[in-house]
């Protein structure tokens, strides 16, 4: 065992790649959630953007055609959940598991081909000077853009939210559906927007883990990714600010672990690996410890099904 | 315009329907599908639903359907309760491998023992597993209020890596040359669970799925268990109100499941199966939540939904040999299935109304 071969700026610098993935899905699904909708299915568009993104990147030989294609591909399959849940008014809890199952299904049918394939590389930001600056250099100025990327939409989801009239439209239907229908406000076409923007995000989350992160594709490489970015949500009790701390802890929890498995330690790679799941397992009990405080913030109406009698 | 107006209760009728109409529409959806890959939609079709039953080499396809609709009828029965309860166990894959581990860790211990007490044990261990399993969410749920459906799922993973852990560790096996993976408990004739009728593909999983059905179908329709389960899903408000134990319900939907689950997975890795590896797990857990929808929920529905997913495997197998489909195409074909029942489901629960357009302002 050698722990003095783990870095810790390299670790800082690749926890915030690692959870980059994450971080774009939760904040994506917490625009869902903060409109009243639990979708379940954030596993399945992200593997659908993980394979979108991969395949337009290598057939076109550019990552940001990839990652477009991505956002579209992840935003094509929420319509399904959408269409199911606004129009048909499907239980959202099996139409999300629904969508998992058919995105994964559809995800390895057209990966097929792309198993075995290097993507090309992603423009990294490297400023002379700046990027060699030593600890901050590394950390702040050297990532791929989608690091960069996913703080911007952070940020701008905290924004829209809190100061435009649209965020406050939106947290309104999350609150009350109803209240909102007799305000006017036209609740199916909010959700159905706010759906289209999780899936765009959980698409290009996924691209973040086959074009940048792995970067490779092989079937059901999410491995869960999706599963961890709800439980995030639920962890930063529906604050964008929060669902930055929540992705970044348990990006950091991979890469410790991944770097615990190179360093030798004596503990077997199987329970390493096991990790991130437990520790996910541990804050969501650690969350609804205290319920009180934490479902405060909770949308009121998430997970309820909406239809406008008259 | 179309108008939704809701029906003041469940349409029977359509209750019956809705999967039959799901069915033909993911033939049709299903059919395009295989179209855009370039595969013949009408030969593939008939080579899924029609080949395994009625093609010449139906004699082996048969005893197929059994055993590969054993576990997920075990699996959706259990999950079927607590989704009728509104508790979304949706970690049964997890639970299944740990049910398998139990029972085959038990049975690797006591090698080269002969007994005819070795294979019950293994059952009453494989229900353990997988109840002990589902504990796990159940309890966190019960004192802490953690959702079941995040844990469940979570623990997929961990029994996925702990899998992982036994085939190349604890229980590999000493005359493997190094190759991961147990001892075949095919071979080991006290835990084989074999055949009771050779080539029916009647093996003890099969039994105890028929009796799962049969428990089931009694206790919902006739106990008063059953009926608590019913009025908290369709009432939760109503049941409280009538002092049933909510926590009571999770720890016996989230138990009975994964105590189902376990069961199907021990019968798997003693049968079919044989042997702990990585491989072992092949997704019935998840698949046993589409054919818990698909079955209405219903333990009679439940057996003819496994028997007709069960179909989609192995037709699906036939597909990938003959046509060339890819292995994925029957899992998204299925995820298809769920979609379209979900939407059809609409026309059980409302009417659909033909109405003039409003005066608007």
């Amino acid at each position: 065992m050698d722990l003095s071969a783990i870095n810790p700026t390299l670790l800082v610098a690749s926890l915030m790649v690692a959870s980059t993935p994450i971080l774009l899905a939760a904040i994506g699904e917490l625009v869902v959630e903060k409109s009243g909708i639990l979708n379940l299915g954030v596993e399945g568009m992200m593997i659908i953007g993980a394979i979108c993104g991969f395949a337009a990147a290598v057939v076109t030989g550019s990552p940001m055609v990839g990652f477009l294609c991505a956002a579209i591909g992840g935003a094509a399959v929420s319509v399904i959940f959408a269409v199911l849940t606004q129009y048909f008014l499907s239980n959202q809890v099996a139409s999300g598991l629904a969508l998992t199952l058919f995105g994964l299904g559809l995800s390895a049918m057209i990966g097929q081909s792309y198993v075995g394939i290097k993507p090309p590389t992603t423009y990294k930001l490297d400023l002379p000077l700046i990027s060699d600056v030593p600890i901050l250099g590394p950390i702040l100025f050297s990532h791929d853009f989608t690091v960069y990327a996913a703080l911007v939409l952070v940020l701008g989801v905290w924004w829209f939210l809190k100061y435009t009239r649209g965020g406050l439209i939106l947290r309104a239907v999350g609150e009350s559906h109803d209240a909102a229908h007799a305000l006017g406000y036209k609740v199916v076409r909010v959700r159905f927007m706010a759906i289209m923007f999780g899936g765009a995000c959980a698409g290009l989350g996924g691209a973040a883990l086959s074009l940048v992160r792995v970067p490779q594709w092989t079937e059901g490489m999410t491995a869960g990714s999706g599963w961890i970015a709800l439980a995030i949500v639920v962890f930063a009790s529906w604050k964008p600010e929060r669902v930055l701390l929540g992705a970044y802890l348990f990006g950091g929890v991979a890469i410790l672990q991944l770097n615990l498995q190179a360093a030798g330690v004596s503990i077997p790679v199987e329970y390493l690996s096991m990790s991130p799941y437990l520790i996910t397992i541990v804050v969501l009990v650690a969350m609804s410890a205290n319920r009180a405080k934490s479902a405060l913030n909770a949308p009121a109406a998430l997970g309820r099904v909406f239809h406008a009698s008259r | 315009m179309l108008r939704l107006e809701k029906r003041p209760s469940p349409s029977q009728t359509w209750a019956y329907l809705a999967p039959v109409l799901a069915v033909i529409a993911t033939m049709i959806g299903g059919g395009v599908m295989f179209a855009l890959l370039g595969k013949d939609p009408f030969e593939a079709i008939r080579i899924i639903f029609y080949d395994p039953l009625f093609s010449e080499f139906a004699w082996y396809y048969r005893p197929q359907l059994l055993i590969k609709g054993a576990p997920l009828v075990l699996i959706a029965i259990g999950l079927s309760m607590g989704f009728r309860a509104g508790i979304w166990n949706i970690g049964a894959e997890g639970q299944y491998i740990i049910g398998a581990l139990f029972g085959a860790g038990f049975a690797l211990a006591l090698y080269p023992t002969e007994s005819p007490f070795i294979f019950p044990s293994m059952i009453l261990l494989g229900a353990l597993g997988g109840f002990l399993w589902a504990m796990i969410p159940a309890l966190l749920k019960t004192k802490f209020g953690t959702n079941e459906i995040l844990v469940s799922l979570m623990l997929v993973y961990v029994a996925e890596q702990l899998l992982a852990s036994m085939s190349l560790g604890l229980m590999k096996n000493p005359e493997g040359f190094g190759f991961p993976g147990s001892r075949n408990l095919q071979q080991y004739d006290s835990a084989h669970n074999a055949e009771i009728w050779v080539g029916s593909g009647v093996h003890m999983g099969v039994v105890f799925a028929l009796m799962a059905v049969i428990f089931a179908y009694v206790l919902l329709a006739r106990h008063q268990l059953g009926f608590h389960i019913r009025l908290t899903g369709e009432s939760p408000k109503a049941a409280r109100f009538a002092g049933i134990n909510p926590n009571r319900l999770i720890i016996f939907c989230l138990g009975s499941s994964g105590a189902l689950a376990g069961l199907a997975g021990m019968f798997e890795i003693a049968g079919p199966s044989g042997q702990v590896n990585i491989a072992f797990n092949s997704g019935y857990g998840f698949t046993a939540i589409i054919v818990a929808f698909l079955g209405r929920l219903n333990p009679l529905g439940i057996m003819l939904a496994g028997l007709l997913m069960a179909l989609t495997y192995i037709g699906g197998e036939i597909a990938q040999s003959s046509l060339g489909l890819p292995a994925a195409a029957i899992q998204a074909f299925q995820g298809m299935l769920l979609f379209f029942l979900l939407a059809v489901d609409l026309l059980t629960n409302f009417k659909i109304k033909w109405a003039k357009a409003e005066v608007t302002l």
